[in-house]
């Protein structure tokens, strides 16, 4: 339904393989160098009608260190949709200021109906329970960073696998690159049918199971933790038994492949045990640090600017 | 195209000229009624309720005089009643029959059920497309979630 000039960024899914290949390529040229003068003249506005700390800083971080001005709101209660203004008010108004909208909106569809109606790109950060690519993005980039590559690899998806977004997105992306998923996870945080029916469609290989011990994990190329949440659960023994199962120590990575990187979205609760942070195999922390370069990247693409211009303003 | 009506089954009135849509399963009858706006229609209608039908047990039955309706009209109701046959009468006389066909997208005649969707809380059509004709599966293009027939909500 966009039209053909719309270079938003609303869903991963929405990448080909071949773009997802030239998206981490200029990710890797912003690694090199962040700080650029690419957006000199550009005004990037970051609307944050739910808060997100995290992924706000990171997207005003990348737009600074390509020299874009910055403006926006971090908490909904200081704008006019407090006062009932429509989103579609809001989104017509800051294009009128702004040379790109990153959003992030606890309503699902947020960003597609901003995309259909803003004259300026729209990124989207995050829509609800839906979709948040750029988190996908830099996903994607630590495993291509840690790894040499996204073909062929066996990944293991620990946790809350049934509202957790982030996995979601993973597998839709992971589709063009032949992975083998592992689902592990709780009864009550199963990897729902629709995505294991999306596997199916696309052929994707994938073993469910229901324990997380070192025996679980060791042919992991990728270890993908999320955190497991207390109001997910309808029945709250269940989540007293499972709490404490579904989490990563240390002394479950002695027989793991040496290739192993583990990743998490962040934040973590207790999910990843704090003796994990000193191995080499962690990479948490990383990962965060690579949605700069992911988001440059985004940003970057979503003004038109291409891979040739940002190598030659090298 | 059959133009023999049995005079024995016509349960109400025929029309000179206009539209027949027959086969409408009972329960739908008033969703196909407000679907196709007939009450803001100036036409004379003739609108069965609870009909004897070999087929559905009890069926509905519409006729609207001197008027046509087109193909995607018709197809507004495959959501609720998929089934349904469209007459249309010139002279009394059977001139065309159309089955519904399921459209692949539908704008602004689904209510998405979920709550968090962006279409419920602004002002805004809806827009589903259908991903199973067959079985009337349906996702929103907006939030992404999938609905079944018994989970749709007409607007």
């Amino acid at each position: 339904m966009q039209n053909m000039e719309n270079r938003s960024l609303v869903t991963i899914a929405d990448y080909s393989k071949e773009k997802i290949l030239y998206m981490l390529q200029m990710a890797a040229e912003f690694e090199k160098n962040p700080n650029r003068n690419l957006l000199r003249s550009k005004v990037v506005a970051t609307l944050f009608f739910e808060p997100s700390t995290r992924t706000r800083l990171s997207f005003e971080t990348a737009a600074n260190r390509l020299k874009a001005r910055v403006i926006g709101f971090s908490d909904p209660k200081a704008t006019s949709s407090s006062k009932g203004e429509s989103l579609k008010d809001t989104i017509m108004m800051v294009s009128n200021y702004a040379d790109v909208i990153v959003m992030r909106h606890y309503l699902e569809g947020a960003a597609q109906y901003a995309s259909e109606i803003a004259p300026v790109p729209i990124v989207n950060a995050g829509d609800g329970a839906n979709q948040h690519p750029s988190q996908t993005m830099l996903d994607l980039y630590s495993i291509y960073k840690t790894q040499g590559t996204l073909e062929n690899l066996n990944i293991f998806l620990v946790g809350d696998l049934k509202y957790g977004r982030t996995v979601h997105s993973l597998i839709q992306a992971m589709r063009h690159f032949n992975p083998t998923f592992h689902f592990v996870a709780p009864q009550e945080l199963k990897m729902p049918e629709e995505y294991k029916l999306y596997c199916k469609e696309y052929q994707i290989k994938y073993e469910e199971h229901s324990e997380f011990t070192a025996e679980t994990i060791q042919d992991a190329d990728i270890l993908y933790m999320t955190r497991v949440q207390r109001e997910r659960f309808t029945d709250l023994m269940e989540y007293e038994r499972v709490k404490n199962v579904f989490i990563l120590r240390n002394s479950m990575l002695a027989t793991t492949r040496p290739n192993l990187k583990i990743l998490h979205p962040l934040p973590r609760v207790n999910e990843i045990s704090y003796d994990v942070d000193e191995s080499p195999k962690a990479y948490y922390y990383q990962q965060a640090h690579n949605g700069l370069f992911a988001r440059q990247a985004i940003l970057c693409d979503v003004l038109g600017i291409t891979l040739d211009e940002i190598k030659k303003e090298q | 195209m059959s133009n023999i009506i049995n005079k024995r089954e016509l349960q109400v009135a025929a029309i000179e000229n206009g539209t027949v849509i027959d086969h409408i399963p009972a329960d739908k009858l008033f969703s196909v009624v407000s679907l196709l706006g007939l009450q803001h229609m100036g036409n004379k209608i003739t609108i069965g309720f609870n009909f004897d039908s070999k087929k559905l047990g009890k069926k509905g039955l519409i006729k609207i005089a001197d008027k046509f309706l087109t193909d995607d009209e018709l197809n507004r109701l495959s959501i609720v009643a998929p089934h349904i046959v469209m007459s249309i009468i010139r002279d009394f006389k059977v001139v065309e029959k159309h089955n519904v066909e399921m459209p692949s997208f539908l704008r602004g005649i689904v209510k998405c059920t979920n709550p968090k969707c962006i279409t419920n809380n602004e002002p805004m059509q809806t827009l589903f497309h259908v991903v199973d004709k067959d079985n009337c599966v349906i996702r929103c293009h907006y939030c992404e979630k999938e609905q079944q027939r018994n989970e749709i909500q007409i607007l």
